[in-house]
């Protein structure tokens, strides 16, 4: 025991004294949750956008103050001329700009067709289509408060909302996305690599002739990482309640009880890559290189499984990640309980099961 | 004692013949030298002893224990030093020291008596990462951890291979003292001038063993006289014997040639000198030398 604790102090300086594998274990998932949290997000917040308003009467600034009431949008100027609004568009200053008629309130009192131009940059479809669709959103509102207050007649308007991201928050599934990403390819990359570099600098004909069981060699490496990575879940969980308003809506122990047992599943992959690996780079190449695109791929957080051809999304089912990416959405986005994950988890175990049996029937106490 | 009968290994399928047919005895308390070049199998037959590799065929026992069967029996028992500097190169001095202490189930407090002497030279760096000491002093601290655990065995991969002169003179004296505590050492190393502090060598090349005895005995056995040569201009020196017809060999060994006939009888200094200088050689210097284990092993490699 003393020797086992010894083993995982070690390993502990190790990691605390090699630069790059706090780079890799702390700085990538920060670096990938502000990355797909902020720059990659294709919400719309906060755009700006500019009122052409020849009109300048009553119905017009109704709609102008509603538009600047809401959080998507930020009214970058009033009252400009065409020309500006077009040298604004060609700065990239704006996103969208709405044109009001000369006489917009006489349009809406005495005709039931309304004008209205509504002009966003194409040169982001994604995101001036959903800027489209939001702005539309916001003038249908506006027309059926006002044909309601009027009493004039009783419209039907369909009334959609998106359940479990009502904004279409796209930093909500990413947050799952990338815990599953970034804990397998941390857990996966350092417990290879920390067990190949032993191989590769002859430690390990030492730790292989001591009276030290090669088992319990395995068994102290995976300790710290098991531990780092559960620090590294709980910055990735803090950074996504705190900085992308991202909240853990169910439990907070069943979320980490099925993050420790991936992070165990991780950890034992890494091992197999380890019996197989010979050199600290080949290592490396296959748990970074060979986990980062399936992970990517097929985990289900960038492209819908559902949407795959059907070999692919066979394939799917042997990356932990997609398991994992379940579990997290379900808990976190929907609050669920342990009734909605125990077959993921069940999943889970049993890769976990599976790939340690592997490994340490690999594991060769002898060099080979 | 380290006895080995018939060993042999083969890599990439038989491909590579790593030893074929060893067979040595190393008693109690002895140090036993393995020497010999590069690839000559050294380290493959440390594998070996140290339970790492299986052999092929043949068997090894070490104080008794089937390398095959008694894995960790012969592990606890053996203190091994592979060839390349194998501790954390991360890790201080100190830690080194403690972890492998720890490792093997004892403490450095408990066994200080037995490394002290070598322990006191690395003191003044014990906080020094190892990857930053010297090559001298990081084969002393391997040699520590090597030793921490009291072994009854020391096995020692070259371990002076990549140290200077002084570093290796200290850690022959070293392991000197460690044979007067009663440890049994084998020691395999490239350098053949290092094989007479031994007790007992074997040659070994190609994975075979050329001779087995005492160093003493190695050279006594020397087949034939041998002389040292030597002229102005080396080289040519060197060109013009290997052509005579009864130079049976001619190598260099610093500024003078070792060299020994064919036909003893056909020759003498005088002779050689007089046809030496007929060849435009200058000052010429021809005496008697007693042969090296390096003469040996070179006469040794020619059969």
């Amino acid at each position: 025991m003393k020797q086992f604790l010894v083993f995982v102090r070690k390993e502990f300086l190790h990691a605390f004294r090699d630069r790059k594998t706090l780079l890799i274990m702390f700085g990538l998932p920060i670096v990938q949750i502000i990355l797909f949290g902020f720059a990659l997000t294709n919400e719309v917040k906060n755009s700006k956008l500019v009122i052409v308003d020849p009109s300048r009467d009553e119905a017009s600034q109704a709609l102008t103050n509603r538009i600047r009431s809401s959080k998507y949008f930020d009214i970058y100027r009033e009252a400009m001329s065409y020309a500006e609004m077009e040298a604004a568009f060609r700065s990239g200053k704006i996103k969208a700009a709405i044109v009001f008629p000369q006489d917009f309130n006489e349009q809406w009192k005495h005709l039931n067709n309304v004008q209205l131009q509504l002009i966003t940059d194409g040169s982001d479809p994604n995101t001036g289509r959903t800027i489209q669709n939001y702005l539309t959103a916001i003038i249908n509102d506006f027309r059926n408060d006002r044909v309601n207050n009027g009493n004039a007649q009783v419209l039907i308007h369909p009334n959609i909302r998106m359940l479990y991201n009502p904004s279409l928050e796209g930093t909500m599934n990413f947050v799952p996305g990338v815990m599953a990403l970034v804990l397998l390819l941390v857990c996966t990359t350092l417990t290879a690599v920390s067990i190949v570099r032993e191989r590769e600098l002859g430690t390990m004909e030492i730790l292989l002739v001591s009276p030290f069981k090669p088992v319990y060699v395995l068994l102290s490496k995976a300790v710290p990482y098991f531990i780092l990575s559960m620090v590294n879940l709980s910055v990735i969980l803090l950074l996504g309640t705190y900085v992308l308003n991202v909240p853990v809506k169910g439990s907070v122990s069943l979320l980490l009880l099925a993050s420790a047992l991936f992070i165990l599943t991780c950890l034992s992959m890494g091992l197999l890559i380890s019996t197989l690996a010979k050199t600290q780079q080949t290592a490396m190449i296959i748990s970074m290189m060979g986990m980062m695109l399936p992970t990517v791929l097929l985990t289900g957080f960038m492209f819908p499984i559902e949407n795959m051809p059907v070999p692919l999304q066979v394939i799917s089912n042997i990356v932990p990640s997609r398991w994992y990416y379940l579990i997290t959405k379900d808990v976190m986005l929907k609050g669920l309980g342990f009734s909605a994950i125990w077959k993921e988890l069940l999943v889970l175990g049993g890769m976990t099961v599976f790939l340690l049996l592997f490994s340490l029937k690999k594991f060769n106490n002898r060099l080979s | 004692m380290i006895s080995l009968v018939n060993i042999s290994k083969t890599f990439n399928r038989g491909a590579l013949k790593a030893l074929s047919g060893i067979s040595l005895e190393a008693k109690s308390g002895e140090l036993f030298g393995l020497i010999g070049p590069d690839g000559a199998g050294k380290t493959t037959l440390f594998r070996i002893l140290t339970t790492l590799m299986l052999p092929d065929s043949g068997d090894a026992l070490i104080n008794g224990l089937d390398i095959k069967k008694d894995v960790t029996t012969i592990r606890s028992k053996l203190g091994y030093m592979p060839g390349r500097f194998s501790l954390y190169q991360d890790l201080t001095v100190d830690e080194n020291l403690k972890f492998f202490a720890t490792l093997f189930g004892t403490t450095v407090r408990e066994n200080y008596a037995q490394i002290r002497d070598i322990y006191i030279q690395l003191e003044p760096f014990k906080n020094r990462r190892a990857g930053k000491l010297s090559g001298g002093m990081k084969q002393k601290l391997a040699l520590c951890c090597a030793l921490i655990h009291r072994p009854d065995i020391l096995l020692l991969d070259e371990p002076t291979t990549g140290v200077d002169a002084i570093s290796r003179k200290e850690f022959w004296e070293m392991l000197a003292r460690l044979k007067a505590d009663g440890i049994t050492i084998m020691v395999s190393t490239p350098y053949m001038d290092e094989a007479n502090l031994c007790d007992t060598i074997a040659l070994i090349d190609q994975g075979r063993i050329l001779s087995i005895d005492t160093p003493g005995n190695i050279v006594r056995n020397y087949p034939r006289p041998l002389y040292a040569f030597k002229a102005k201009n080396l080289y040519r020196l060197q060109q013009d014997l290997r052509l005579h017809e009864n130079i049976h060999s001619c190598f260099a060994f610093g500024e003078y040639l070792h060299v020994s006939f064919r036909d003893e009888s056909a020759v003498s200094l005088p002779v050689m000198a007089k046809w030496l200088e007929e060849n435009g050689h200058q000052e010429i210097i021809l005496k008697n030398q007693t042969p090296v284990i390096e003469d040996c092993f070179i006469d040794l490699l020619k059969h």
